[in-house]
């Protein structure tokens, strides 16, 4: 992309990551130049809170480092590339409380490895990113930070809407060209959602890809980090850096990580699209249902073949989800005790460590991390254990099941819309009723359950303006191809909306 | 599926967190309404199907049983609320 002509502070931060690597290796800029219009552009956005804290001493520290390996020539694609990383991610001296109170204050000791990876490939961290609290929401309302907005608005309408959820910050911050890129993470559609509600690109890598250490656990059979971008190419670039095994996380598999930019040939002729019929929803809005249709009449031009499956098993995920999720989620957040880190309750005269333990989780919680947790404590109880969790245990095997016999009949990935709906305004899901929030994963959480790849890919806007997206699933362990499929995808829809500047 | 006060207040007990008496109520609700989304599963066949240990199928590492790591306490206390003398402090556990 050629550099426009209102001033190049500002242009320099609507770069993609591949942009933005070309101009660095040939010298027309800098990677302190785009830290510098990075951060002011993020300094500018105040009011969409998507940034929560700000590290411009990191990001001018490692832009320095980066010019240095640049100038040497030793610069991995990611190299001086500016990033925003999600609150979950634990960084080495900077807040990172999973946008929960009861990490107020927290600085760790360590960095994550997915980070460290990061800034091993010589990217610039420019600060922390909002999200729902413990990664549990689909809105970001429920984050300690107060909820990140969306740069989307409606068509003559001011109303906030949010930018999805868990990863929100992440997707805020990318679509209003904060920065090109940002690290999510995705439990049962964290990275999907927000990146279809923004109309940016999302991938939630096959589980084990990514490292979860350093990471602040929610659900660990589930949890999965991956990039959060403006293309697929840049998901491509960026997951590289993030990927590979860790001996410090023993679900990280020991597998090599391919070079998944390599793998964008731009041809799927020959290939096979499933298309699930259970994905099609009662009161499924229309326009989502054209568009998922118009999603696969492009596959089908470029190539590939298009075939009807059964993934019967689907309407069992997501209360199979709010089984799992949340009896590993009692059980990880167990540690938020008052002793170790974060916050603590003040006690009354007399109180005893019990008290201390239950005042601080009253207090250090919100709402929502406190039902699931609940939840959680239920199903693994003495006698509920067998009817729920090991229940919700044996349908996710079936769930797993359902997509193992898609793909040895032949299918190479796997169609759907990402979200039933567009974005939704702050406040109006789930007020009165904790289970209508979880409906927005419906169509992500099986990808989850079967530790799948998934993408999400901005494919169109709706009747008012908002973007939609496409999901793409894919083998496991079938980044490339799935990346390859979702970059014909992303190149036949032509999505070039953005959202007009209102913050 | 409904949930009593009772049972609300013995699994916030379980979960060590504390709800005070005028929330019960609340409480019991929205939990008995996600208890009632997760009783769908009831109505699955799932004879014979083993529970998921392992979404991808893989053989654990192993590696000698030896210490690889520590030796910082300070680091490990830095972010305690209340720290003393190289030790997280907590209120009396014992009468």
């Amino acid at each position: 992309m050629a550099p426009q002509s209102n001033g190049p502070s500002t242009d320099l931060a609507d770069l993609t990551i591949a942009e933005a690597r070309d101009a660095l290796r040939s010298g027309e800029t800098s990677p302190t130049a785009l830290a510098e219009a990075c951060l002011a552009r993020a300094g500018e956005a105040g009011a969409l809170n998507a940034f929560v804290h700000l590290t411009p001493e990191i990001a001018m520290e490692q832009a320095h480092a980066a010019e240095a390996r640049l100038a040497a020539g030793e610069a991995p694609a990611m190299c001086g590339i500016p990033v925003g990383v999600k609150d979950l991610f634990c960084t080495q001296g900077v807040p990172s409380q999973a946008a929960s109170k009861i990490l107020d204050g927290f600085r760790p000791e360590y960095e994550s490895t997915v980070t460290a990876q990061l800034w091993r490939a010589g990217a610039v961290m420019l600060g922390k990113l909002n999200m729902d609290e413990f990664a549990m929401g689909s809105s970001n309302e429920t984050s300690h930070y107060g909820p990140a907005i969306s740069p989307w608005r409606r068509q003559g309408d001011g109303t906030p809407l949010t930018p999805g959820g868990s990863s929100g910050g992440s997707a805020a911050a990318v679509a209003a060209r904060l920065c090109p890129a940002a690290t999510g993470t995705d439990t049962g559609g964290s990275i999907r959602q927000p990146a279809a509600f923004t109309g940016i690109t999302g991938l939630k890598p096959t589980y084990g890809r990514c490292s979860r250490w350093g990471i602040v656990a929610f659900a660990s059979s589930l949890d999965q980090a991956g990039p959060m971008a403006r293309t697929v190419r840049d998901c491509a670039i960026m997951l590289g850096a993030m990927a590979g095994h860790d001996p410090k996380d023993s679900t990280s598999a020991d597998i090599p990580v391919p070079d998944f930019e390599a793998a964008l040939t731009g041809d799927i002729r020959g290939k096979t699209i499933g298309i699930p019929r259970e994905y099609r929803m009662d009161g499924m809005p229309d326009e989502i249902e054209r568009l998922w249709q118009a999603g696969a009449d492009m596959l089908r031009d470029a190539g590939a073949e298009i075939v009807d499956i059964s993934l019967p098993h689907t309407k069992y995920a997501l209360p199979c989800y709010y089984v799992i999720a949340p009896a590993e989620a009692s059980s990880n957040l167990a540690r938020y005790d008052g002793v170790r880190y974060g916050h603590r309750a003040k006690l009354e005269q007399g109180d005893g460590i019990v008290d201390m333990y239950e005042k601080t989780r009253a207090q250090g919680f919100g709402d929502e991390v406190q039902r699931r947790v609940i939840v959680g404590t239920y199903v693994l109880s003495a006698g509920f254990y067998d009817a729920h969790y090991n229940r919700a245990r044996k349908v996710r095997t079936l769930i797993k099941g359902d997509f193992e016999r898609a793909f040895e009949a032949g299918v190479d990935a796997i169609l759907t819309p990402a979200t039933p709906s567009a974005a939704f305004g702050l406040g109006e899901v789930g007020e009165d009723d904790p289970v209508a929030m979880f409906l927005n994963d419906v169509f992500t959480v099986t990808v989850n359950l079967a530790g799948l790849p998934g993408i999400s890919v901005p494919a169109g806007l709706d009747a008012r303006g908002l973007p939609l997206g496409l999901q793409l699933i894919g083998r496991p362990w079938g980044e490339e191809a799935l990346l390859d499929c979702a970059d014909v995808l992303e190149r036949a829809a032509g999505f070039v909306a953005r959202p007009e500047r209102w913050w | 599926m409904s949930i009593d006060i009772e049972t609300a207040r013995k699994v916030a007990k379980l979960a060590r967190i504390r709800v005070e008496e005028e929330r019960l109520p609340a409480l019991a609700g929205e939990f008995g309404a996600i208890l009632g989304f997760i009783e769908q599963l009831q109505e699955v066949d799932v004879e014979g199907v083993e529970p998921m240990t392992s979404v991808t199928p893989m053989r654990l590492k192993r590696r000698p049983d030896g210490v690889t790591d520590g030796g910082y306490p300070d680091k490990i206390l830095s972010n305690a609320p209340d720290a003393r003398e190289g030790f997280f402090t907590v209120p009396k556990v014992v009468e």
